[in-house]
């Protein structure tokens, strides 16, 4: 595979400059994950958990807040690596011209979109070990099994990075991806299984829950928590890593076609 | 192939889908040599010169830089080379100083090297007091000379240069001259593409003149302006069918505008005071050809784009 054989070590350069900037402002950076988890608990914790106490999930009653951690931190490990890869990529390349720029270097195309893929990647092991440990502030999570969520936290990642790069390998304005979001994110939040179990919903909607990658990472987090393991946490785990190798040579490839006429 | 070729064209030929953007050229440059490339909006310089910086993968033909062949060793000859592209493409997110440093990464040019480079860089290009300011709190001029420090940062063998000057006020384009000429003194070649003849003639030792996709001439300044022109150019600005038929009985080159005529010649004393006193007083003059001259010529005077 060529896409394969021309990405470097180098792709680390385009990660660092992400990091560089970052950095820049890290006090924001660095705060804001922590906010966002604390909201959902707090919202969540405070309001739905008084009038839901106890959810059954794979032959374990699970307490609300407990049910629902290992899906907010996967919603959360989405969001952060999608619209990294999205918005955020898409701004680098075609507003400010950071992919041209780096192009001008020994980088091809397979480094630079390797390492934007890595950095959405990194954005949601943050995000991830943040709620991680706001989550434990509550005493939601129970060590050391759910040290597991760090490394699944970077296979989500991997595998939305790699859905965002798609959209923005053939998206004309940056207003476009209002249609992935609305479309595809904001459905797959409500129905992968985060808020409900997903075998409650009647049988097509079951089915619909099924093409979202979140309702299989929410499945291995979930099983994680409760540290409970049966074959779907098997199947989850293999589609989703499937999933990432497709995806991540299909929007290298998607992207350089973009880019290079 | 002589390999003092840091360039070497050979039908190389650039499609857009159908568009032919760049239409089977031949050219090559020497080892230390100035090449500049002139032409009209639109002639296909900045595709030639994005080829050569291994940004588009040529339709058809031979190029190689550096002896290497764009196909294969992109990453190699990119190394090499210093690239300033035509758009300014700073990075916003970052200041002065770290613009440098973060690209002096991409080639692996380790820190305190960098460190040391990017200082004398700064200075060299006139930004030292400028090393903590934002990409858009500095000036166009500023920011251009920045994108010159930038693609000097790896200490390339040969420079590609993309309309440097192009937008910048006259102070700010004789600065960006003195560091390119400094950098021809030390034996820095470059690729130079320009709408500015005077730029040409003072940067470049040879000169190729594009349109529509095609060289149409190449060669020195003088070589071109004594090949198409001449020495002289008599100007006259108050036309009639007299002066007209005066000159075309002279048998000389001559071109006519809206509201001027050129004449083209070698021969200038006598045959401009015959003009002058019989036809037009203060209103014709004589001067040397230019390379402006040349290039209307060659590629016509009505607008493109
Ligand atoms: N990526 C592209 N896709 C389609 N057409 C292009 C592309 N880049 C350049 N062109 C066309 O190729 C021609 C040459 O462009 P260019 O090399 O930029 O000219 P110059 O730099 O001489 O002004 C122009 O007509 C331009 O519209
Ligand atoms: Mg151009």
């Amino acid at each position: 595979m060529e896409i394969i054989k021309n990405i470097s070590w180098r792709s680390i350069k385009v990660w660092q400059r992400n990091w560089s900037v970052y950095i820049e402002t890290w006090l924001v950076n660095f705060v804001m994950p922590f906010f966002e988890p604390l909201l959902y608990l707090l919202a969540f914790g405070l309001g739905l958990g008084k009038l839901v106490k106890e959810v059954p999930y794979n032959g374990v009653l699970m307490p609300y807040l407990s049910f629902i951690t290992p899906g907010l931190i996967g919603t959360i490990v989405m969001n952060y690596s999608f619209y990294e890869t999205t918005y955020a990529s898409f701004v680098r390349m075609y507003h400010q011209k950071t992919f041209d720029a780096i192009l001008s270097t020994p980088l091809l195309i397979e480094d630079i979109i390797t390492g934007e893929l890595l950095w959405g990647t990194t954005k949601s092991i943050i995000a991830g070990t943040s709620m991680m440990i706001v989550a434990s502030f509550f005493h939601l999570l129970v060590y050391p099994i759910a040290l597991w969520l760090i490394p699944l936290s970077a296979l989500g990642g991997m595998v939305f990075s790699t859905i965002g790069m798609l959209f923005t390998s053939f998206i004309k304005t940056i207003e476009q991806f209002n249609f992935p979001v609305f479309l595809f994110m904001t459905p797959m939040f409500l129905f992968s299984g985060v808020f409900f179990p997903i075998s409650v919903l009647p049988f097509w909607a079951q089915k619909i829950a099924y093409i979202f990658p979140l309702t299989y990472l929410v499945i291995i987090m979930r099983d994680i928590q409760i540290n409970k393991f049966n074959l779907a946490f098997l199947y989850s785990l293999i589609i989703l890593i499937i999933l990432t190798i497709i995806l991540f040579i299909l929007s290298i490839g998607l992207m350089k076609k973009r880019l290079i006429k | 192939m002589d390999n003092n070729f840091v360039i070497y064209a050979e039908n190389l030929t650039k499609k857009f889908n159908d568009f032919v953007a760049v239409d089977s050229i031949n050219f090559f440059v020497k080892k230390g040599e100035s090449l500049g490339i002139l032409g009209p909006n639109g002639a296909g310089k900045t595709t030639t010169v994005r080829m050569i910086s291994c940004f588009l993968p040529p339709t058809a033909g031979i190029l190689k830089v550096f002896d290497l062949s764009v196909y294969r060793f992109p990453r190699q000859i990119k190394s090499r080379l210093g690239i300033c592209q035509q758009e300014d493409n700073l990075d916003p997110d970052l200041n002065v100083y770290q613009n440098l440093f973060v690209y002096s990464r991409y080639f692996d040019i380790k820190r305190s090297v960098a460190e040391k480079r990017i200082d004398y860089l700064l200075k060299f290009v006139g930004l030292s007091n400028k090393k903590t300011s934002y990409i858009r709190e500095i000036s166009g001029g500023m920011k251009r000379r920045l994108m010159i420090a930038r693609s000097l940062v790896n200490e390339p063998d040969f420079l590609i240069l993309d309309e440097p000057t192009t937008g910048l006020d006259p102070q700010a384009r004789n600065q960006v001259w003195d560091s390119l000429i400094e950098l021809k003194k030390k034996g820095t070649g470059f690729v130079l593409t320009t709408h500015y003849m005077d730029e040409a003639e003072k940067l470049c030792e040879r000169l190729i003149i594009m349109d529509q996709a095609k060289i149409i001439v190449e060669g020195t300044p003088d070589y071109l302006i004594n090949k198409y022109i001449g020495k002289y150019v008599i100007e006259i600005s108050n036309i009639s069918s007299e002066i007209e038929n005066f000159i075309k009985s002279k048998n000389v080159n001559f071109e006519k505008t809206s509201s001027r005529m050129l004449i083209f010649t070698d021969k200038s004393e006598s045959f401009f005071s015959e003009i002058k006193e019989k036809f037009c007083g203060s209103l014709c003059s004589l001067r040397l050809a230019t390379l402006e001259d040349v290039f209307l010529k060659l590629t016509g005077r009505e607008l493109r784009d």
